[in-house]
């Protein structure tokens, strides 16, 4: 029996609002399975599971704003160990079987009482599937197998509407579906009214963003007479009122005496505030040191044009992809540029989690982790960078992204910045910065060239290391840039 | 495609990139990526948007010509 807890997801966060749950009692979890939605000052994440079992109860309602540490749910123990596979080929299940499933799927549970799921998908014969325990629910309900179904979601992720239209039944029929979108646009949405299934999203993998409400005009007047199914913005209508109230309610429940003030602008302020006091934190306990040095960055730029002549479009890598990777292969010679600073102590990290610094539109930034830096091959890099970039614009970070960076990189160079000197996101130690890549006088050997270069700098921790280690670090980010074949 | 069709096509793209951006400001002839503070990132997914939509292939050295509005719709509706 063990609890789920508000994670920390990231040193500034304080509190977060529970805003959806993705289990309920009963369900299988997984661990690093996806179970829940929090906001918090600076974003929205989807919060994993870090045990396996099930689910005994839920102890905080959607909508609730708990400290970090606030335990979430009770989940019980695994039923049994191993499951046993279940008979191969279940008989769909009756229309009416959202009811418990019959008790002789399974044995005695000792925690969920009586609830087991369904005809569920054996476990000892259940493929790597990305897919949410609420979606693999629905596809024990509905008879389909999650390992024919395809993904529609980043990463491959199956959501409830490919388990739908996989079960060939009519999308978004029962419930309140789960709604891609921003924190922005939600905000947007409940303070006009609007029920965010009836907006069509045109953000990465659907999102609704804040231009998709905002186009959506304001909340439609009284529900319209029926119309038939599937003739959007009518039939939106008609749902419009119930789920708007909902949405009202919860965040009426959060802000508590919501002020007039915009909702855009709470969270616009609110993150101010959030970086504002992680960062005066970082300058009033972190004795930072600052490097740089400048980096030859021919070679890498000619590698990259080469490389991206065979690439397609979508496979085609850019300069950001190669500095991320260089900071993380670098690492390997200077360890102490990696990890964290536990009670005073510099306690090293056994991986490369390379957090990056991502500007959100409007304002405000957030630096989640790309895993496994070092070890990814650089296309996977770029995917793994592209995929980063657009979930967090579009509010959809995971807990693990957030809470774990073990060094972060900062890159300006796109918007002509010539360095960068950033400030060390606590408990990390290190924070590498990379200004705009530009043509400047370069002499080797005697000879003097002109060569596409760039300004690395380094801010890091005096407490975990000192100039000359930091020095060789940097010096090693530029070394591995000039042999871009090899990273 | 007409340059009707050329501009929906990159006000469509560019919603899906940079939603928060608003298009409708830019002049047709400045820097999309500096009056809508893309990054490589947004300018590499608003390429493979443009592919997307069109099959065309856009290699890198073609880029120079989508810097701008006009560049974009001269590009598009002369290939397409």
């Amino acid at each position: 029996m063990g609890q789920f807890k508000m994670p920390s997801l990231g040193a500034d966060m304080e509190s977060g609002t529970l805003t959806r749950w993705l289990v309920g009692p009963g369900d299988q979890v997984h661990r690093g399975d996806v179970v829940a939605v929090v906001d918090t000052e600076k974003s929205t994440l989807e919060v994993e599971v870090f045990e396996t079992g099930v689910v005994d109860r839920l102890l905080v309602a959607e909508g609730a704003e708990v400290p970090v540490g606030t335990p979430l749910a009770v989940i019980g123990a695994a039923v049994g160990g191993p499951v046993p596979p279940a008979p191969p080929a279940p008989a769909p299940p009756a229309p009416a079987a959202a009811a418990p499933a019959p008790p002789a799927a399974a044995p005695p549970a000792p925690a969920a009482a009586g609830v087991a799921i369904g005809p569920a998908i054996p476990t000892s014969t259940r493929p790597a599937l990305v897919a949410s325990p609420m979606v693999r629910r629905l596809a024990g309900r509905l008879g389909v197998d999650l390992a024919l179904v395809r993904g529609s979601a980043p990463g491959g992720r199956i959501t409830r509407h490919d388990v739908e239209a996989a079960a060939g039944r009519p999308p978004g029929a029962p419930a309140r579906p789960f709604i891609r979108s921003s924190p922005r646009a939600r905000r947007l949405a409940a303070e006009r009214g609007l029920d965010l299934a009836a907006v069509a999203g045109t953000g990465p993998g659907g999102a609704v963003t804040v231009l998709d409400v905002e186009c959506a005009g304001p909340a439609a007047p009284p529900p319209a007479p029926a119309v038939p199914a599937g003739t959007g913005p009518a039939v939106a209508a008609t749902q419009l009122t119930g789920a708007a109230s909902q949405m009202t309610g919860a965040t009426t429940r959060t802000t508590g005496a919501a002020p007039a003030a915009g909702p855009v602008e709470d969270r616009q302020a609110a993150m101010r505030r959030a970086i504002g006091a992680l960062m005066a934190r970082s300058k009033r306990e972190v004795p930072h040191y600052y490097l740089s040095t400048t980096a030859d960055m021919g070679p890498a730029a000619d590698w990259l044009t080469r490389t991206n002549l065979d690439r397609p479009v979508a496979s085609r890598l850019i300069m950001p992809a190669l500095l991320l990777k260089a900071v993380a292969r670098a690492v390997a010679t200077v360890p102490e540029m990696n990890g964290s600073m536990v009670d005073g102590s510099f306690v090293p990290a056994p991986a490369v989690h390379l957090g990056v610094a991502i500007s959100l539109r409007g304002g405000g930034l957030i630096a989640p982790a790309i895993h496994d830096a070092d070890r990814l091959a650089l296309g996977d890099l770029m995917g793994a960078l592209r995929d980063l970039v657009s979930r967090a614009r579009a509010g959809r970070l995971r807990s693990s992204e957030m809470s774990d960076p073990t060094i972060t990189v900062t890159n300006l160079g796109d918007l002509g910045v010539e360095s960068v000197f950033g400030v060390i996101y606590p408990p990390q130690v290190a924070l590498v910065g990379f200004g705009r890549v530009a043509e400047r006088p370069w002499a080797e050997n005697g000879m003097l060239g002109v060569r596409p270069c760039t300004t690395v700098t380094l801010s890091a921790d005096h407490r975990a290391s000192d100039g000359h280690r930091g020095g060789l670090f940097l010096t090693q980010i530029a070394e591995l840039l000039r042999k871009p074949e090899e990273l | 495609m007409t340059r009707d069709d050329a501009m929906d096509l990159v006000r469509s793209v560019m919603r899906e990139v940079a939603p928060e951006a608003d298009l409708g400001a830019v002049g047709r002839d400045e820097t999309l990526q500096e009056a809508l503070d893309m990054d490589s990132i947004d300018f590499l997914n608003f390429v493979i948007g443009l592919h997307d939509r069109t099959g065309l292939e856009i290699p890198e050295r073609d880029y120079p010509q989508l810097a701008t509005l006009d560049g974009c719709i001269d590009y598009l509706s002369s290939r397409t």
